[in-house]
């Protein structure tokens, strides 16, 4: 089987299938990480471009690192989107790329809708790297990725995903995924930040963190952005570490089994105290890995890969 | 004879006149001399030596009135003059049009007021009336001076852009212009609550990651300028009226007797916030689309008489201001050319009110809150008029938009109900191109 889109927009239109072939393929080269040699030729004599309108230092390292493991060619562009807005617009950034014949393009922008606009107008491959507050898919299948190797089927599994959830894109695209795999998804933090409007997405609100973490299987905590205080949505860090912040006494009321992950940067005795965030009990560096193995397997399916000849190239 | 050679004195048969919110099942007929009609009325009539043009059997009406159109001229003619808004409107039917202030520089001055009526009679293709802003330079602070724009011809003042956040603004405002005669319209949105958002505030920002515009941000101010209203006795007029709360709030403010009239634009009675799906700016308008419901009670609030009349809202922005992402894009959508189809397609075949009554709405109704002249065909009266074929089904094609904005989300849209040709004072001022 192969992707039906030759984009990466968001998981809300992605089948089951499809999911699980980019995490398949995606654990097929997370082996690949042990070996001496740590790049593969598939994409030799293809350009992806990583446009980024945003900062975002990690996101855009990952997919270097992954373009680079399949010996891609690689251009960076970053720009911010305000200068977009004077004078040029997303259609002509997009028809410039398209006149210099480039195979792939990961983007990074404020806007949502953003990607799937440059995906329409686009013959090349269009990966979503976060459209403002809509979605962040390569984020989500690696926090699928990583929950999927503590726990396996994620069929039934109780997932709480704790934070701004209004404004993440990552808390969007892990409802779609984990959701379209079979797993129970609550959302916890303050009703500023978590409207009641999110159980359209197919996950529970709880405003109560004791509840929403009792019975979970993980947390997912989303950092807090500090510029959101400004703007009246909570009161104070001290408030937010003290009613949703995430520290070992909140783990000892959860299953002792529960773990933790948190899709980085942190904001250390914020949303999650020093002591949770280098304990036994997180798998954030996990993350971390799992996102270049994630960022590698879509880069591959979405340019035509066969996933059955990976495990030929072992 | 030809509809574009029209004499003084002419004679339409073979028309269905629609007046006073009511379509004749007969075969009537209109008189015009020296611009102004002189006899009207259904059967036939034979006047000697008088040219007659055949109306094919399409319905006759009173030019339509459009109280609530962005013209952009002076500052923004990129998006639209008052020459081609006035075209737009002619090619949409309409003989008369209101236009909102927020120019640039605002319309703030009696001298303001006269350019713009200056330059509505250089183009000739439709009547527009002006309205002066309420607050100079729409900043919000400081009353302009109504009297002086009221004796250049201000219809009416407003701060639609700008909405008005100081009460005591408002207030003074609907107490001055009362003394005048003439209404204050509100866009009714308190901006703290708008905040930054750019569509209706329910599930389809949650899941598209859009900032919403909550429903309360518009029924507060509602609540808040109907109370006003009340205070002092002056003449609200609320622009584009969208949630249900606010047609309940206006609807009890009637029933308490306060003097408040109400608009509603096409979009609000015929698209809901799920059309944002596709992230296409064409679906970016303040207020924003809503939800079913909130369709439904602004069409019931036309069929009870809550909402007074039908406005466009028409508000030109350029290809590349649409064709930014919806958060970056600006508001608003064009609305002249489409409005009666629209009207037709979604209100008439949909079987929720009749045709006289949606003519009546785009007519009469609309004529009365700005005390317009027109909206009706008598003997004496200008000879504005427009004829159109309610049947006829057309696709909204980019190519025939008469703006020089193109951002209407019914581009490529099927429509029923076409213009055929519109007169103003007698005069010929748009003609659909198979009609001759
Ligand atoms: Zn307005």
């Amino acid at each position: 089987m192969a992707l039906s889109s030759k984009d990466l927009i968001g998981l809300e239109h992605m089948s089951q299938e499809e999911i699980t072939l980019i995490l398949d393929t995606a654990d097929a080269f997370r082996a690949v990480f042990d070996r001496p040699v740590r790049k593969v030729p598939i994409m030799r004599g293809k350009t992806v471009v990583n446009l980024f309108f945003e900062p975002s230092t990690r996101t855009r390292i990952s997919f270097e690192l992954a373009e680079q493991r399949l010996s891609a060619d690689i251009i960076n562009f970053s720009a911010s989107s305000s200068s977009l807005k004077k004078g040029e617009t997303l259609r002509d950034t997009a028809e410039n790329i398209a006149a210099m014949k480039i195979d792939m393009i990961v983007m990074r922008h404020s806007s949502p809708g953003a990607a799937q606009y440059l995906a329409d107008v686009l013959d090349a491959s269009v990966i979503n790297a976060g459209d403002g507050p809509h979605e962040h898919p390569t984020q989500g299948l690696l926090d699928i990725m990583t929950m999927r190797h503590k726990l396996g089927s994620l069929d039934g599994k109780k997932v709480t995903i704790i934070g701004d959830i209004s404004h993440s894109r990552v808390a969007r695209s892990n409802i779609y995924g984990l959701t379209k795999l079979g797993a129970e998804v609550t959302l916890c933090g303050p009703p500023t930040m978590v409207p009641g409007a999110m159980e359209q997405l197919g996950a529970k609100v709880e405003y109560d963190l004791k509840k929403a973490v009792r019975d979970a299987d993980v947390l997912n905590i989303l950092r807090i952005q500090l510029e959101r205080q400004s703007q009246m949505v909570f009161p104070s860090n001290r408030e937010y570490a003290l009613m949703f912040g995430i520290d070992e006494d909140v783990l000892r009321t959860t299953k002792p089994e529960c773990f933790v992950m948190h899709p980085g940067p942190m904001n250390r005795e914020v949303e999650i105290s020093s002591a949770v965030a280098d304990g036994p009990r997180q798998v954030i560096l996990d993350q971390v890995t799992n996102g270049v193995a994630i960022r590698m397997a879509v880069i591959y399916l979405l340019s035509g890969g066969d996933p059955g000849s990976l495990a030929g190239r072992g | 004879m030809d509809w574009k050679s029209i004499p003084q004195e002419y004679l339409v048969t073979n028309v269905k006149l629609c007046l006073g919110g009511k379509l004749s099942a007969k075969t009537g007929y209109l008189h015009v001399k020296d611009g102004k009609v002189k006899a009207i009325g259904d059967g036939e009539l034979s006047v000697e030596n008088v040219p007659t043009f055949d109306g094919n059997g399409a319905v006759l009406s009173p030019g339509f009135i459009d109280v609530h159109v962005h013209f952009r001229e002076p500052g923004r003619e990129e998006k639209e003059s008052i020459h081609t808004g006035s075209r737009a409107a002619a090619a949409g039917g309409f003989t008369s049009v209101v236009t909102m202030p927020n120019t640039l520089p605002p319309v703030d001055s009696a001298p303001m007021i006269t350019y713009q009526f200056d330059r509505a009679r250089e183009s000739g293709l439709c009547r527009v009336f002006p309205t002066g802003a309420i607050s100079k330079n729409q900043d919000g602070e400081s009353l302009t001076e109504f009297g002086d724009m009221v004796a250049a011809g201000a219809v009416g003042f407003t701060d639609d852009g700008t909405p008005v956040m100081n009460g005591s603004l408002m207030k003074y405002a609907l107490q001055y212009s009362k003394m005048l005669g003439i209404p204050v319209t509100c866009h009714a949105e308190d901006t703290s609550l708008a905040g930054s958002g750019v569509m209706h505030a329910g599930s389809w920002s949650a899941k598209l990651g859009l900032p919403g515009i909550p429903r309360v941000a518009e029924d507060s101010m509602i609540y808040r300028d109907c109370e006003l209203a009340r205070a002092t006795g002056g003449h609200l007029h609320v622009a584009h009226i969208s949630t249900k709360g606010a047609v309940d709030t206006v609807r009890r403010a009637k029933a308490d007797g306060i003097n408040v009239t109400a608009e509603a634009t096409p979009h609000h009675f015929t698209l809901n916030h799920s059309h944002c799906q596709t992230f296409s700016p064409m679906f970016k308008m303040n207020p924003p689309l809503r939800e079913e419901p909130d369709v439904e009670a602004v069409i019931a609030g036309l069929c009870d008489g809550t909402i007074d009349c039908i406005a466009t809202d028409h508000a030109p922005h350029t290809v590349m201001e649409k064709e930014l992402m919806f958060d970056q894009a600006p508001f608003g959508i064009i609305g002249l050319e489409t409005a009666l189809a629209v009207g037709i397609t979604s209100l008439v075949k949909a079987g929720k009110l009749d045709l006289g009554k949606l003519v009546y709405l785009m007519t009469e109704a609309a004529a009365k809150i700005y005390n317009l002249p027109g909206g009706k065909l008598e003997e004496g009266t200008d000879a504005d008029f427009v004829l159109f074929d309610p049947e006829q089904q057309w696709t909204v094609l980019v190519d025939e938009v008469q703006s020089r904005s193109r951002n209407s989300p019914w581009l490529g849209e099927k429509l029923t109900g076409r213009v055929k040709a519109t007169f103003m004072g007698g005069r010929n001022t748009w003609l659909d191109k198979d009609f001759s």
